[in-house]
């Protein structure tokens, strides 16, 4: 994105959460700010990106992008890392020795976790790095107070010397609220100084360094106690009394709106006396969290007799219609129901996402569908929807880069019944990047037998088109190095002659080079190139029709599981062979149909053509 | 301390510019003076999902979850759609249903069935429901992109101020792509009213 005019000083905007992090990170004065995408978090980034007068990059991981921060800090200017709760597991391994170190420049991370699991591979509670990593959160209700919150992260920070993490779930970073935003101050970064002791973390230094981290973890309580982020609102309903925070808060005040409430916005270290007015006004005490019980287990083991998840549920989001009927449940002292499994939908058909119409990925499901004896590793993008109808091609996906140990560790942990199995890995190009690479170098140097599919589109598609050294553009679209794939495998111990560079579209092709890899005992790597349709990089095609006369009910193309080709009528015929079959006559959407040519291939009777439109309507406006 | 707030549930299906409508409706309401609250879950509902945005404003809005049973008024961009969220409506409140059918692979595969009149089941389930078809409406008017704009007329005379100020906020949009596309969208947005105002709000 290019630099545009940000919007001037006490402006009201309508901002997502990610958007007033954003807004708070620039006006911060912050130099360097770094991430990978990553749902919900992506846009922070993205929005960045649009400022001026300040350094923005997609790191390949999120362990990279906080390293990047890191240094920043060490030269003394303000940085800023974000990241999806995923993300924070990559990265951690930084964290963990930055607690130690501490910060010269104010740096902050901003965590979002995906509560519910709209578009990740589990559920996370990002409130634990704050207990492991002895490390204040920040914990914003609105788009509003995420702003605020950024904004006074990096003067926390730089006063205690900390990094400061601020915890953002889907509900903050996907709301959109109205934000009072400010100026940008100059932050001057104050160079660095030379000084092994605490930027050289070997044992010794380390060691000493441990106690530092204790003492400010304990000024930091002090603080909490103080700070006006920890609300105590009194109210008039005493019947009982909450202790909660983030987006919870908002259906905590919509369901009881003059109950006691004690708000943390730093929300660790929490604030001791603050709890204990707060336990004085009512003789109930609910603790009202997202995911974890992390603050009624702190509290009970304080000696505070608290609710919280014997009333509430341990997982996906809260809402005002999940919390108040559990709490006049506990009121009325009435047994909690059995748990609902979802909300109550009528009885409809599901509409999973789907590949979208000419993605390069459906060529390479369509041909593992229709090959037999496969194991396949799967990884993390949109190319995870191999698993789904009609493909039914992926036999696993744990996290980022995982396919190459998992499929190394199916090839040397498999037993007699699988002796005959082919092993297949499928990765992406940005999921290759942050951390697949380490992985294909651990299967060719233990000489592992896996048929690595790198499906290279040129983007990071999932979270909506993000550059990547696979195109060799930057954050803001500018010319970058491009990352050469088959030297890179070449260079990771793949032999030459079993890297195969190929067309997605192209089946007979693709066909053949999965079978003839797959039958060789040693490490192949087919490297699929073509770009995501939803990019500036794709250009369609012409689209194709069906010609209804031509059309034999086979069906072919409907496996092909394309978004644009639909059934027109089902028809059971009995075969010669006595068999009963369902025939499926079909059309081709062709508004939708960006003409990538994958159905006409299946095609038996070559039904399927290019559309010739008819001469469109010419509206005569009166001279 | 409790607060009004009117609640618009726009659904729809990824791509279809349900997001979009509900951020111009946003804009209206803070053009009002309201405090405004607007939220969806992103992510994989781009690639042909469900996608549902949650509008609610007011004195001052708090939690921006809709409740199942609270919504005022339903903006379905698509029947199937509709139906699937019916039941956050309000008793007796309305819905305004685009009848367009888009029907997801899985039930092209023969795995689920597409229901044979979501409309009809929305009426059946006491669901006040107007029902018209944007997509015509829009390419009747030279562009189906319009069929936004055309969603955003049927739900004007449903809100608690003028129509007009939707409509200022869609040219406001607009201004910077030319005299003619306002106009366009000025079109689409009185269609949008017009097919409202003329189909029967009927239930079973």
């Amino acid at each position: 994105m290019a630099a545009v005019m940000p919007a001037p000083a006490a402006s009201r905007l309508l901002m997502s959460g990610n958007e007033a992090v954003a807004r708070a990170v620039w006006e911060a004065g912050t130099k360097v700010a770094a991430g990978y995408p990553g749902t919900p978090a992506t846009e922070m980034l993205e929005m960045l990106s649009t400022y001026p007068d300040m350094y923005t990059e997609w790191s390949v991981n999120e362990k990279v992008s906080l390293e990047v921060a890191i240094g920043a800090s060490m030269m003394g200017s303000r940085s800023f890392s974000a990241m999806k709760h995923v993300g924070m597991n990559v990265a951690s391994d930084a964290l963990m020795t930055l607690t130690l170190t501490g910060v010269e420049g104010g740096l902050v991370i901003a965590v979002a976790d995906d509560i519910g699991l709209s578009s990740s591979q589990n559920e996370q509670d990002s409130r634990f790095w704050g207990r492991f990593a002895h490390v204040p959160m920040l914990e914003p209700a609105d788009s509003q107070e995420a702003y605020d919150m950024a904004r006074y992260a990096y003067e926390l920070s730089e006063e205690y010397q900390v990094p400061a993490i601020l915890r953002l779930t889907s509900r903050i970073c996907h709301v959109k609220g109205l934000v009072t935003v400010g100026e940008r101050i100059e932050h001057k970064a104050k160079g660095f100084t030379k000084n092994a002791e605490r930027w050289v973390m070997v044992p010794g230094h380390a060691k000493r360094r441990i106690p530092l981290m204790l003492q400010r973890e304990q000024e930091l309580k002090r603080l909490s106690d103080q700070s006006p982020l920890n609300v105590l609102e009194p109210g008039s309903d005493r019947r009982v009394a909450f202790i909660t925070s983030g987006p919870a808060y908002m259906h905590v005040r919509e369901s009881f709106p003059d109950a006691p409430v004690l708000k943390l916005g730093l929300s660790y270290p929490w604030p001791l006396e603050k709890v204990a007015a707060l336990a004085q006004m009512a003789d109930t005490i609910v603790v009202v969290e997202e995911v974890e019980p992390i603050l009624e287990t702190e509290l009970k083991a304080a000696g505070f007799a608290v609710h919280g998840k014997d009333i509430l549920p341990r997982t996906g989001e809260l809402a005002p219609e999940v919390v108040k009927p559990a709490v006049e449940r506990l009121l009325r002292k009435e047994a909690a129901p059995a748990p609902e499994a979802a909300p109550a939908l009528p009885p409809l058909f599901p509409r999973p996402p789907t590949l979208c119409a000419s993605c390069p990925h459906m060529g390479i499901y369509y041909t593992l569908s229709q090959l037999k004896n496969l194991t396949i590793a799967g990884d993390i993008g949109c190319y995870t929807l191999g698993a789904g109808h009609p493909w039914n091609s992926l036999d696993s996906t744990i996290c980022m880069g995982a396919s190459m140990g998992v499929a190394l560790g199916m090839d040397k942990g498999r037993g007699e019944a699988d002796k005959n199995k082919k092993i297949l890995a499928v990765i992406g190009d940005s999921t290759f990047m942050h951390m697949g690479m380490q992985g294909l170098l651990d299967i060719t140097w233990n000489r592992g037998n896996v048929t690595v599919l790198l499906l290279d589109n040129n983007t990071v598609g999932m979270t909506g088109g993000q550059n990547t050294p696979a195109n060799g553009r930057d954050i803001h679209g500018q010319g970058a190095p491009r990352i050469d794939f088959p030297k890179l495998v070449e260079a990771l111990g793949v032999k030459k002659e079993r890297i195969r560079v190929l067309d997605p579209y192209e089946l007979p092709v693709l066909f053949k080079a999965v079978r003839e890899e797959t039958k060789i005992d040693e490490v192949s790597v087919i490297i699929a190139n073509r770009p995501c349709v939803l990019t500036v990089d794709f250009k369609p095609f012409r689209p194709y029709v069906v010609e209804e006369d031509k059309c034999t009910g086979c069906g072919n193309c409907v496996e092909v599981g394309c978004p644009a080709i639909h059934v027109t009528r089902r028809e059971k015929v009995v075969k010669p062979s006595g068999k009963e079959v369902e025939l499926a006559f079909t059309r081709i959407d062709s508004v939708a149909c960006t003409g990538c040519g994958l159905c006409v291939q299946p095609c038996a009777p070559d039904a399927i053509v290019h559309f010739e439109p008819v001469m469109p309507r010419i509206v005569v406006q009166p001279v | 301390m409790t607060y009004e707030t009117t609640n618009i549930l726009v659904c729809g299906i990824g791509g279809q510019g349900v997001m979009t409508a509900t951020e111009i409706l946003s804009e209206a309401a803070i053009a009002e003076g309201h405090d405004v609250k607007k939220t969806e879950v992103a992510g994989m509902s781009q690639r042909g999902g469900v996608v549902t945005s949650h509008l609610r404003f007011g004195p001052k809005v708090l939690s921006p979850q809709i409740a199942p049973g609270t919504a005022d008024v339903l903006l379905g961009f698509e029947a199937a759609e509709a139906l699937r969220w019916a039941h956050y409506l309000k008793p007796g409140a309305l819905a305004l249903v685009n009848d367009a059918r888009l029907v997801p692979p899985v039930v092209e595969l023969g795995l689920f069935k597409y229901p044979d009149d979501p409309i009809g089941d929305m009426r059946a389930r006491g669901v006040r429901t107007l029902a018209f078809d944007a997509a015509t409406l829009a390419r009747d008017l030279g562009d189906l992109r319009l069929g936004n704009t055309v969603m955003l007329g049927a739900i004007a005379d449903q809100l608690p101020f003028s129509a007009e100020v939707l409509l200022e906020c869609i040219v406001k949009r607009f201004t910077r792509k030319g005299e003619s596309v306002v106009e366009m969208n000025r079109k689409a947005f009185a269609a949008g009213r017009a097919a409202a105002q003329s189909a029967t709000p009927a239930t079973a």
